[in-house]
């Protein structure tokens, strides 16, 4: 994704002045930190906190799990929510503090409220010689401002053999053809396969050397 | 004709799945090597002469020479971030074929004494990860990951980590903090991760390509496998061509074949009535190369000779319709983004690198801004903690060395362009009276 220059202007704030949506209290620097929250006063779902301890059991320290845990937690909520990563938190024994620094360094990891149906189209040098940047916008005016909707610019999605792609809900799927955008956003918006014929688990290999052996 | 290793059977249908794997002569490797001396195993890795394929090119038997003996906890990593622009050769591996990177992991980790191995996917591949979960699972119920594997007396674990999207995360000691659950920083090397890696443990991190070539070493043995390529550059290679070509994807090729028979025979070469302009030889992160160059063998000793790197193995096109400077804008941008910050050189350096490529293109640069951008990605390169400023200072800086004339004429042009308005557009009118006044 590419950031323009930062106006303060434009950032985003909440009604309560805080960036981080719920976090409030977090700006009141005469506090101490948020502490790790106490078991018996969170509240976590039996499913999300056995999915974290699944995850926790993978490796020799609990701390190794906190990208699965808050991709659990996005995947729950829609995105990283307050709730969530206090459930999450609870769950992994540190603070909620330390989860939003990770959440917040990672592209996919998303720390405000966005539409369930994600599109990342990559803009990266492969897919924009192939007119990528087009795609982009074409993308972005056909979905207008459906709240339900993430429409991102993101990097190499490592895919460039279907330039210009977009990864539709963690779907790959290319080339696609501009006029194919109208159709690729109805399939998303009736929850149906994007582009069925055009997805990258069905392509074949190139190579002519192991096409001509199978 | 190139002979085909890893590419070999890859388009059978269900050869994602162990049944199918294993009556095309798979887990062969895994029983002898688990017969083999790890003394010997590594004997066998050197012979092969196997180079990493993930962008360093470091020798993979030695890499696995390195890890201390004794019983500590030792780790197995294998990268599986495959974020470099223009790569994609290790989704198409890992989609089609997860069992060979279970079966290289196996071996790998039983040559080193590692108990626990990792795989660290990259966050976008969905598909991928649905299917290596899938053959991990029928690996641990055949009993080749677990206690005692096939009564060899030695006994791993083997997950799969999956990342969230970021670039930096396929840098070595970047991937580990991120494994631990860290935000993905880099860390000072030396110590390196062979004595000091994943949890303060000895850990061998190698890329997919590579752990995935490791059976096909051990059934044919390392000399017999480094007959392949050249002698500095041994065995296949798989090549992922995209940009301007008509036949875009992966191929396996002996390393030593002429870019040219790449990038015209396999990939088809440019679109009708273009030429290529010049190409990245070795993903995003390489120095750019001129047609001229075309002729050079592909492997990892011609590409260093010529002043690049063969990098992961992904050659991007680029034809005469496109701009350089475009090119160098995407490029920079692309690694302002993903910097992580840690290092001022590279935060900075890539910062003012897209600020000034923008003037460039505004037409506020003046050829000077040039001199000036060339200090800069010399300034970047080999002052920090890892390579990702280097991998944005080497092709940008190889873009204005060997294009300039392009973008001093780009200046120009922009700068005629805005004249051309500000003339075009008449002063307002308060600025008059004033002038009056």
């Amino acid at each position: 994704m590419t950031i323009d220059p930062i106006d303060p202007r434009r950032v985003p704030r909440f009604d309560h002045g805080s960036r981080v949506p719920g976090w409030d209290e977090a700006v009141d620097l005469t506090k101490d930190p948020a502490e790790v929250p106490d078991p018996a006063t969170t509240p976590v779902p039996d499913d999300l906190r056995a999915a974290i301890e699944a995850h926790i059991a993978k490796y020799p320290e609990r701390r190794s799990a906190t990208v699965p845990a808050l991709r659990e937690v996005q995947e729950r909520y829609g995105w990283c929510t307050p709730e969530g990563i206090e459930q999450a938190a609870c769950v992994l024994r540190l603070t909620p503090a330390y989860l939003i620094s990770v959440a917040t360094f990672y592209d996919m990891l998303e720390t405000r409220p966005v539409g369930r149906n994600t599109i990342y189209v990559c803009t990266n040098i492969s897919c924009s010689l192939c007119g990528a940047d087009e795609l982009y916008t074409t993308v972005r005016d056909e979905v207008g401002d459906d709240p339900e909707f993430n429409v991102r610019s993101f990097e190499c999605l490592g895919a460039c053999d279907i330039a210009p792609m977009a990864s539709v809900n963690g779907t790959y799927v290319g080339p696609i053809s501009l006029d194919e955008v109208p159709t690729l956003v109805q399939q998303v918006r009736d929850g149906a396969e994007p582009l069925p014929d055009k997805q990258l688990a069905r392509r074949r290999s190139v190579d002519p050397n192991a096409a001509s052996r199978s | 004709m190139t002979q085909l290793i890893l590419f070999k059977d890859i388009d059978e249908p269900g050869l994602a799945t162990l049944e199918v794997y294993q009556r095309r002569g798979g887990y062969e490797g895994m029983r002898k090597a688990l017969g083999m001396s790890r003394d010997q195993l590594i004997a066998e890795l050197e012979a092969s002469g196997l180079r990493g394929r993930g962008g360093a090119g470091f020798s993979m038997g030695k890499k696995a020479s390195f890890i201390p003996k004794g019983t500590m906890d030792k780790y197995l990593v294998c990268n599986a971030d495959e974020s470099e622009p223009g790569t994609f050769k290790d989704r198409e591996l890992m989609q089609k074929c997860p069992h060979m990177l279970i079966e290289g992991m196996i071996i790998a980790a039983y040559a080193v004494g590692a108990n626990r191995a990792f795989i660290y996917i990259r966050g976008e591949y969905e598909l991928q990860a649905q299917i290596l979960e899938r053959a991990l699972e029928e690996a641990r119920g055949q009993g080749y990951i677990g206690e005692d594997i096939l009564g060899s007396g030695h006994s791993m674990t083997l997950w799969l980590h999956r990342g969230a999207g970021a670039y930096i995360c396929g840098e070595e000691t970047a991937l580990l903090d991120s494994l631990e659950g860290k935000r993905g920083n880099p860390r000072l090397k030396p110590p390196f991760p062979a004595n000091q890696g994943l949890f303060q443990g000895p850990t061998l991190i190698n890329n997919v390509e590579t752990l995935a070539t490791v059976p096909h070493i051990i059934r044919m043995g390392g000399e017999e496998y480094a007959k392949l390529g050249t002698p500095g550059s041994t065995g296949t290679k798989l090549v992922s061509v995209s940009g301007n070509v008509r036949n875009p994807g992966n191929f396996e090729i002996e390393l030593g074949t002429p870019a040219r028979e790449i990038i015209y025979g396999l990939a088809g070469g440019p679109h009708e009535g273009r030429e290529v302009k010049f190409w990245f030889p070795g993903g995003s992160s390489s120095p750019v190369l001129l047609p001229k160059d075309l002729d050079l063998p592909y492997d990892f000793d011609s590409m260093a000779k010529a002043g690049s790197m063969l990098g992961s193995g992904a050659i991007i096109v680029i034809d005469d319709a496109n701009s350089v400077v475009d090119v160098a804008l995407k490029t920079a941008k692309f690694y302002r983004h993903e910097s992580c910050g840690k290092c001022t050189p590279c935060r900075e350096g890539t910062n003012w690198t897209v600020r000034m490529l923008e003037r460039i293109d505004s037409g506020e640069a003046t050829p000077m801004d040039l001199d000036i951008m060339a200090s800069v990605q010399e300034q970047i390169i080999g002052n920090c903690l890892c390579v990702l400023g280097d991998a944005m200072a080497m092709p940008v800086g190889s873009m204005i060395a060997k294009f300039r004339e392009e973008f001093e004429a780009h200046i120009e042009a922009a700068r005629e362009r805005n004249d051309a308005l500000t003339t075009a557009v008449a002063p307002p009118e308060a600025l008059i009276q004033g002038a009056v006044a």
